[in-house]
């Protein structure tokens, strides 16, 4: 796999304190953010959070309230769509029904001008690199859903437009194709070098996608960074608690140090220590957030020491390679554990053992928002 | 099912009116000679075929000139009528739902009213004191009424009024359907709106401008109410003919004919739309 080429001296795409009210609705709320020539960057978020709205204003097919957006140092404000250096793959692929698979991707080209020798040369080039050389002449009823896709992303980049915009670009293929078709777009944008603008609500689509990701909750981009930051280093509950899943726990600040922090909670019989230190006021109100897949559990009566509980199993989910445990501590709040399958013959922990569940001083994640 | 109404409905009366155009015409009730005939003293089932009712049809010109008069007059008013209600069609489909009702209801009321009552009152718009004469005479815009009522003019405008809806009511209900999606790709790929318009919306309505065109070519190459009321008295068309043979001059065979021959000449544009509805399913199988 080629190396992606981002250059973070580029802020090829710059939205500054861009606002799109409907009505009373704010939809997009004072987003600033910089985009590297590049990347492939996705917009996170849940339904509403805002983020098609902010692609759409990327596309032209709505205008900031207030803000700007530039594109390669140029100013989009007024510029219609059909003028932008910008093309998009539209969530339902909106393939022209009555067009063949050649000229649908042909119609970018036709609409600049460019000489027809050079429009089936490029189109025969770009159906190549798709793999759908064999289904030019078909219309797109007569192709599947992932054929449909790429017509719609080789329509889309024929034009080789300075940043590609992708709304739900996997959405409508079922869950094997995804997963393949993840790593093939991923490839061509390597391959290609353009920009790419994802949106999705689909965490594992923006992990596996995205070089980085910026997460929106209503209207506002609330983290960015890359899947690793955002996974590990959340900055907020929301962030926590959107990407994967994680134990939350609301806990008191008893021990405030440069390299470490000792916190009280109250649904845990023991303190947890953090191996490093963080910015929040003494006996602030904090929360301790841990994955899990960072909690170690092991069979056993006495919970001893710090970031160390004991507990019941009261769940079990086997999933083939892992197993997500529901363990119910003995001050009655329940955790989530997931233990990766490694032995075949193991003897599992089954229901209702008694457990002991630890975690290394680096896990958690300490939130004070 | 569908075939038993068709047999009651289509191929019965069709058979009846297929048997008297090769009738002879008597001076009598029914008005024709029936085709078989017994003969009891020679003990034997005669034929009598009269196709001089065909051979009137093509010798006689005033046939051939009102049949293609006809074709000319429902060809023009179908072009009138869809470069009038496709516009008219496109705004409502585009409209928000609440005032699509609306419109519709509008386009619909029309309907309401007989048909020969809304004919009669255009005679009283058109004639040389009628309101539109009036009207522009009191403005000073001319000082001779103009000649509207009995000219080509007010057939035209009396066939495109009263089928104006059969060519909306289609294509509305086709661009409706649109995706409008479609005409963002068309701007994002480069598309001015009027272009993504000739690209994507028109092609795409092609089968309710057919379906359109028909409803309104069909009856109208028929029509005999709108010419007769409307229309110059020194040409008719198809439509006012067949009457006039039928309840005029009572010659059942002659009528017979010409209904017959009028159904070949929408036959050809008849199976056109059947071979395009074809087409149209077979693309959109799968």
């Amino acid at each position: 796999m080629a190396e992606r080429v981002v250059d973070r001296q580029n802020q090829y795409l710059r939205i500054e304190s861009v606002t799109k009210r409907f009505g009373d609705f704010v939809a997009v709320d004072n987003v600033s953010l910089s985009i590297f020539k590049g990347e492939i960057f996705c917009l996170l978020g849940g339904s509403g959070c805002g983020k098609t709205t902010l692609l759409r204003m990327l596309a032209g097919f709505e205008s900031p309230t207030s803000g700007r957006i530039l594109i390669d140092g140029q100013d989009m404000s007024g510029i219609p769509p059909y003028e932008r250096p910008v093309n998009m793959m539209f969530q339902s692929y909106a393939l022209f029904p009555h067009m063949t698979v050649a000229a649908n991707v042909a119609f970018g080209l036709e609409q600049e001008g460019v000489a027809r020798p050079e429009i089936e040369r490029r189109v025969r080039e770009m159906l190549d690199i798709v793999k759908l050389g064999e289904f030019a002449k078909r219309k797109p009823h007569q192709l599947s859903g992932g054929q449909r896709q790429r017509v719609a992303l080789a329509r889309a980049l024929v034009k080789k437009p300075k940043l590609l915009l992708l709304d739900e670009p996997l959405g409508a293929l079922d869950k094997k194709l995804r997963e393949h078709t993840q790593f093939e777009l991923i490839n061509l944008q390597e391959q290609l070098g353009v920009t790419f603008v994802v949106v999705t609500h689909d965490q594992e689509e923006a992990m596996t996608l995205a070089s980085r990701i910026g997460v929106m909750n209503k209207g506002q981009i609330v983290q960015v960074g890359t899947p690793t930051e955002i996974y590990e280093f959340p900055n907020s509950r929301f962030v926590a608690d959107f990407i994967g899943s994680v134990n939350m726990f609301e806990g008191r600040l008893i021990e405030d140090e440069p390299g470490h922090v000792r916190i009280r909670c109250d649904d845990l019989d023991t303190t947890v220590f953090v191996s490093h230190g963080i910015s929040a006021a003494p006996d602030a109100r904090v929360f301790v957030a841990i994955r899990p897949e960072k909690i170690e559990m092991t069979r056993g009566q006495a919970a001893e020491g710090e970031n160390c509980v004991g507990g019941v199993v009261r769940e079990i989910a086997y999933m083939g390679d892992m197993s997500v445990y529901l363990v119910r501590l003995d001050g009655g709040r329940t955790v989530r554990v997931t233990i990766p399958n490694i032995e075949r013959h193991e003897e599992r922990i089954v229901w209702d053992e008694r457990v002991v569940l630890r975690w290394q001083p680096s896990s958690p994640v300490v939130l004070t928002q | 099912m569908p075939y038993f109404w068709l047999a009651v409905f289509f191929a019965v009366p069709f058979a009846i009116v297929f048997k008297i155009s090769f009738s002879y015409m008597v001076p009598a009730q029914p008005g024709y000679a029936p085709l078989f005939e017994w003969l009891e003293e020679s003990r034997r089932l005669v034929a009598t075929f009269n196709l001089a009712n065909y051979q009137v049809l093509l010798q006689d010109s005033l046939y051939l000139n009102t049949f293609l008069y006809s074709l000319k007059v429902a060809a023009i008013s179908t072009v009138l009528c869809l470069l009038l209600g496709y516009p008219m069609a496109y705004a409502i489909a585009r409209s928000a739902p609440t005032t699509r009702n609306l419109f519709l209801m509008l386009i619909i009321l029309p309907f309401w009213t007989s048909f020969l009552l809304r004919v009669y009152a255009w005679i009283g718009l058109l004639k040389t004191n009628g309101v539109i004469n009036n009207t522009l005479l009191s403005l000073g815009i001319i000082d001779q009424p103009l000649v509207l009522l009995y000219t080509d003019f007010a057939v035209y405008v009396g066939i495109v009024y009263s089928y104006l809806p059969f060519m909306i009511l289609p294509l509305y209900s086709n661009l409706e359907k649109h995706d409008l999606t479609l005409l963002e790709a068309a701007a994002d790929l480069g598309a001015r709106p009027f272009k993504a318009f000739f690209k994507i919306t028109l092609p795409l309505s092609m089968p309710g401008i057919v379906a359109g065109c028909l409803l309104v070519f069909i009856p109208a190459v028929g029509e005999f109410v709108i010419p007769s009321l409307l229309g110059r008295t020194d040409q008719l068309m198809i439509g006012t003919v067949l009457s006039a043979q039928f309840f005029g001059a009572r010659n059942w065979p002659v009528a017979s004919a010409v209904a017959i021959g009028l159904l070949l000449v929408l036959l050809l544009p008849i199976l056109l739309f059947q071979r395009y509805q074809q087409r149209e399913l077979e693309a959109s199988r799968r």
